[in-house]
């Protein structure tokens, strides 16, 4: 079967508040970026164009309309995907696999500095009938979920505080990420308790970004020979919406996703044919949550993994060596082309002192955060 | 003729059938980046901003940062003069809320002089002539506010009138 192949990656970011570049500026920046990698013309060369953006976060109604001029793509086919980077790139991988198109772009944006009450706009994605009347800081409802992780899993505070630290510190190798510092898990259990058993340190925090990826069909990647970095596995899946009805104790979104994804990849043990994870960690627990819903570590065994230390960059299992959302900084709908970015710069060798020795494969997950229970997750590959 | 069903008073409806209400205080601050903000400071200072693309050889108003035709980045920005001809117009008896207003607004959209495609120039009022006398390619030059009160926003521009010698 023809596979599909990125061949382009462009990142403007992270930055805590990019405000000298207005949202389509930074757009243009790293769509230029990616263009240049891709080495093709986005006016002539590119058939679809996928942006992946939230009229609330933007501030914009139908903000879809004000989607194409910074991908070069102003009177060309432009669609919208309200919903993280890799489900857009599943996306463009359904239109490349018709054969109708052979050059796709996917691009994703994060400008949480323009919000001036971000808090109140994911209050709004809580149920407005029995759930937003509590005006509960969103925080709390990670911290609900992280209980039930704790109880369920048998995981000590003392690991997810490893979590924090090991990303804290990857992200100081990595000249994207915005929140780079030294940190010891003592240094983690000792930030403020926000919402117990959730501190500080444990939670990331929100930075300006954009990814842009250019994707193609095999033909293309014949012709352009370039550094393709093959697409071997991408799906998407969401657990219930309903506080009462889904699963606190583990991801049941990344489990129903890695299912079909590891099927479509040809994958039996992700822990021993993947050499790359880059895995959710927008709160500290869910890294070790995720890796075990993933399939990678069994119940209670990812803790265990991070105390031995196998998820660090020298380890047998490393996760998150970009930094990961705490380390990079919280570009939501960003977030899983930010992974994305980091595989391709792995894949390719191109990822200086994070360089993980003979990478081949590598897995990118990303969740939408508080309060839903969605996921995204792709599987790259050299070959 | 009979209406079926039950009558509900306004009252009723809002306040005595069960509902849920809600009103969100969202705040936005965009940036307004490299292009727009030479604009807005160019309104401020009474002067009507553009920019140039070599390679299409083109220039278009409001500015922006790259050519969304060639995908090149401009950065010749130049002035364009405050006057210009209407592209289309209308008359416009409502605002937003649907209430009718006794004297009409004009909004128009404006091509600016010195642009050099159509159109190229920005949705703005019309005022100081008669709405049955507003013609589409009519001459209109700007009105600005008092240098004092302008503050960087395309308002710094109070409407556009007829030319008087068009
Ligand atoms: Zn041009």
């Amino acid at each position: 079967m023809e596979k599909v192949a990125i061949i382009g990656v462009g990142v403007e970011g992270f930055r805590s508040a990019i405000r000298e570049l207005s949202y389509k500026e930074m757009v243009y920046q790293a769509a230029v970026k990616a263009y240049d990698d891709a080495q093709i013309n986005p006016r002539e060369e590119v058939d679809t164009f996928i942006s992946c953006e939230e009229d609330f976060n933007m501030g914009t109604s139908i903000t879809d309309e004000y989607a194409p001029d910074q991908l070069g793509a102003a009177q060309r086919t432009v669609h919208t995907i309200t919903g993280d980077g890799i489900q857009g790139m599943a996306a463009a991988y359904m239109q490349i696999k018709t054969g109708m198109f052979d050059v796709a772009v996917v691009e994703a944006q994060s400008r949480v500095s323009d919000i001036l009450t971000h808090n109140q706009i994911t209050n709004f994605a809580f149920d407005p009938l029995y759930n937003r009347q509590f005006d509960a800081v969103y925080h709390s409802t990670a911290a609900l979920e992280k209980r039930a992780y704790l109880e369920y899993s048998g995981t000590s505070e003392e690991a997810i505080a490893e979590v924090a630290a090991k990303n804290y510190n990857n992200a100081l190798k990595n000249p994207i990420a915005a929140y780079g510092v030294r940190a010891k898990a003592s240094d983690i259990m000792n930030t403020d308790m926000i919402a117990s058993p959730l501190r500080d340190g444990e939670i990331s925090k929100p930075v300006d970004g954009a990814v842009v990826i250019v994707m193609a069909s095999e033909k293309v990647v014949k012709e352009k020979n370039g550094n393709p970095i093959y697409i071997n596995g991408i799906s998407y899946a969401t657990n219930s919406p309903n506080f009462d009805t889904r699963d606190w104790q583990y991801a049941k979104y990344a489990k129903l996703t890695a299912d079909r994804v590891y099927k479509m990849a040809g994958i039996n043990d992700p822990k021993e044919e993947i050499d790359v994870f880059e895995i959710d960690d927008t709160y500290a627990f869910k890294e070790l949550q995720h890796l075990e819903s993933l399939g990678v570590y069994d119940k209670g065994e990812a803790g265990k993994a991070m105390l031995n230390g196998d998820l660090g960059s020298k380890g047998s299992t490393p996760v998150n060596v970009s930094g990961g959302v705490l380390g990079v900084g919280n570009a939501h709908d960003v977030n899983g082309l930010q992974r994305i970015a980091e595989l391709v710069d792995q894949l390719r060798g191109h990822a200086g002192r994070r360089q993980i020795s003979d990478a081949n494969t590598g897995m990118a997950f990303s969740w939408r955060g508080v309060p839903t229970t969605a996921g995204a997750l792709a599987i790259l590959s050299k070959e | 003729m009979k209406v079926r069903g039950t009558k509900l008073t306004s009252d009723e409806f809002h306040n005595k059938v069960i509902a849920v209400k809600h009103a969100p205080e969202i705040e936005y601050d965009w940036a307004t980046g490299v292009a727009i903000s030479k604009f807005l400071k160019g309104l401020k200072d009474g002067k009507i901003i553009g920019v140039y693309c070599d390679s299409c050889d083109r220039t278009v108003t409001p500015p922006r940062m790259f050519c969304e035709e060639c995908f090149s980045p401009m950065s010749k920005y130049v002035d364009l003069p405050d006057t210009g001809i209407i592209n289309t117009f209308s008359i416009a008896y409502i605002k937003t809320d649907a209430s009718r207003v006794e004297k009409p607004q004009l909004p128009a959209v404006i091509d600016i002089d010195g642009t050099s495609i159509s159109p190229s120039g920005f949705l703005h009022l019309l005022d100081e002539i008669n709405p049955d006398d507003i013609k589409i390619g009519m001459k209109v030059k700007a009105v600005w506010k008092d240098a004092i009160d302008r503050t960087g926003a395309i308002t710094d521009i109070k409407y556009f009138k007829k030319m008087e010698d068009a």
